[in-house]
């Protein structure tokens, strides 16, 4: 997420200081996303020299008020509408380290990915308890339940993703019935000869 | 809370003959304590809903002992596990299994007056369940006039009526959209707090990890389990977020 665009957000409601904003910023993440005041400070200076906010010239310091632009309300609204592409590079770590584990010989890799499912499992364990406990405040809690719960569906997908290796190292090991194995045996050996 | 309801040592399941009997279980042992909830997740044919049925004494273990409050299921006389089912299991299952001819309360109350419950007794209790879980207001009505996030709130005022002690649920959510199936699991969880011991069984991740300790079911028996949860400084300290 960027930091940038947050800000512009929250300015948009209202002018705010510097402190403020890094207070409103943390309550509405949660207070899972800890900002430091000096990054805070340091985006306000870049967005106020691209002309995104301003600022009271004459107050300096903590007490110095920032307000959107108008031109800082067409970035932040280009900004909401433009779509994420969702194209990751296929480089998790996670995946590597499947890819990786598969081609080496003496590993358990239902141990393996057991191992993996367990720790994923605990931290979603974490979040849920976290949404569940925390909804006293409907306000408050509201930034946390979104982020947990997108944090929620981030872990599933990569917990039905070791699944899915699972079933397919499963389905490896399986030896097929000899009325569907394949006639060609001996060439898919060859193949496999050939690196 | 620390007393145990629901105790499996050593529980195997066969079904069919040798050569082609397939193992179910293979030599279950799990403990779950009042006021705990449990998952059973793991993937479609690994043995968690036989697990879940014979925890239930819907099915009888091939071998090895089930327990719930103490008593062994195993010395029961069918009758005997009829009762017990009746006074101190409950079960949620992802269709609801109502019954469509009685309203809301009926079906509540139905397990309380086959007990022996006086009706007028069996609908005050039945109704402070239904009001547990804010589907009061639909006592009267039938299950085919209910949501089915309604629907599912009444099989679980089913499930905790009386003097239950052990929940049991078997993909409690499979049938709701995600805010209705979190709402679902809140009760549940909350029914566990007030004292009964609680197992559902998925392949659900989002699903089990409302539970309090998850184990994993593979090719009939349990592999794994969760520990302690992490906490927020060890998440923060994973993910350099600034």
């Amino acid at each position: 997420m960027s930091v940038r665009h947050a800000l512009l957000a929250l300015l948009a409601e209202q002018p705010r200081y510097g402190l403020q904003l890094r207070q409103e910023f943390e309550a509405r993440t949660g207070e899972v996303w800890p900002l430091n005041v000096g990054q805070v400070y340091t985006t306000l200076q870049r967005l106020e020299r691209d002309g995104l906010v301003e600022s009271d010239d004459h107050e300096e310091g903590p007490q110095k008020t920032y307000r959107i632009t108008a031109e800082g309300s067409i970035e932040l609204d280009a900004w909401l509408h433009t779509p994420d592409t969702g194209v990751a590079p296929p480089r998790d770590e996670l995946v590597i380290k499947m890819l990786v584990a598969l081609r080496m010989p003496g590993i358990d890799v239902a141990a393996l990915l057991q191992s993996h499912r367990r720790q994923l499992v605990e931290t979603m364990q974490w979040y849920t308890h976290m949404k569940a406990d925390s909804d006293q405040d409907a306000n408050d809690d509201m930034g946390l339940a979104l982020l947990a719960d997108s944090e929620l569906f981030r872990l599933e997908a990569v917990v039905r993703w070791l699944d899915t290796v699972d079933s397919r190292v499963k389905q490896l090991a399986t030896p097929l019935p000899l009325a569907v194995r394949p006639a060609a045996q001996p060439a898919r050996r060859r193949q496999g000869a050939r690196r | 809370m620390s007393d145990v309801v629901l105790e499996l040592d050593g529980v195997t399941k066969v079904y069919g003959e040798a050569p082609t009997e397939v193992h179910a279980l293979r030599g279950v042992d799990l403990t779950v304590a009042a006021g705990e909830l449990v998952a059973v997740m793991g993937p479609s044919g690994s043995g968690k809903s036989t697990l879940l049925t014979i925890a239930g004494s819907l099915e009888e273990a091939t071998n090895g002992d089930v327990r719930v409050l103490g008593s062994s299921l195993c010395g029961m006389s069918r009758n005997q596990r009829a009762a017990l089912r009746r006074r101190s299991i409950g079960y949620v299952f992802q269709d609801f299994n109502l019954l469509a001819g009685l309203t809301a309360i009926e079906n509540v109350t139905l397990p309380l007056e086959l007990d022996g419950m006086r009706a007028k007794a069996a609908r005050n209790i039945g109704l402070e369940a239904l009001e547990t879980l804010a589907v009061a207001d639909h006592a009267e009505q039938f299950p085919d006039e209910l949501s089915g996030g309604e629907r599912q709130r009444v099989a679980i005022a089913r499930a905790i009526v009386g003097a239950r002690s052990l929940l049991l649920a078997d993909e409690p959510t499979g049938a709701l959209d995600s805010v209705n199936g979190e709402a679902v699991m809140k009760l549940i969880r909350a029914a566990c707090k007030r004292g009964l011991a609680g197992v559902i069984v998925t392949h659900d991740a989002q699903l089990a990890a409302w539970a309090d300790r998850v184990v994993f079911v593979r090719d009939g028996s349990i592999v794994d389990q969760t520990s302690a949860r992490l906490g927020p400084e060890s998440l923060l300290a994973s993910e350099s977020r600034s």
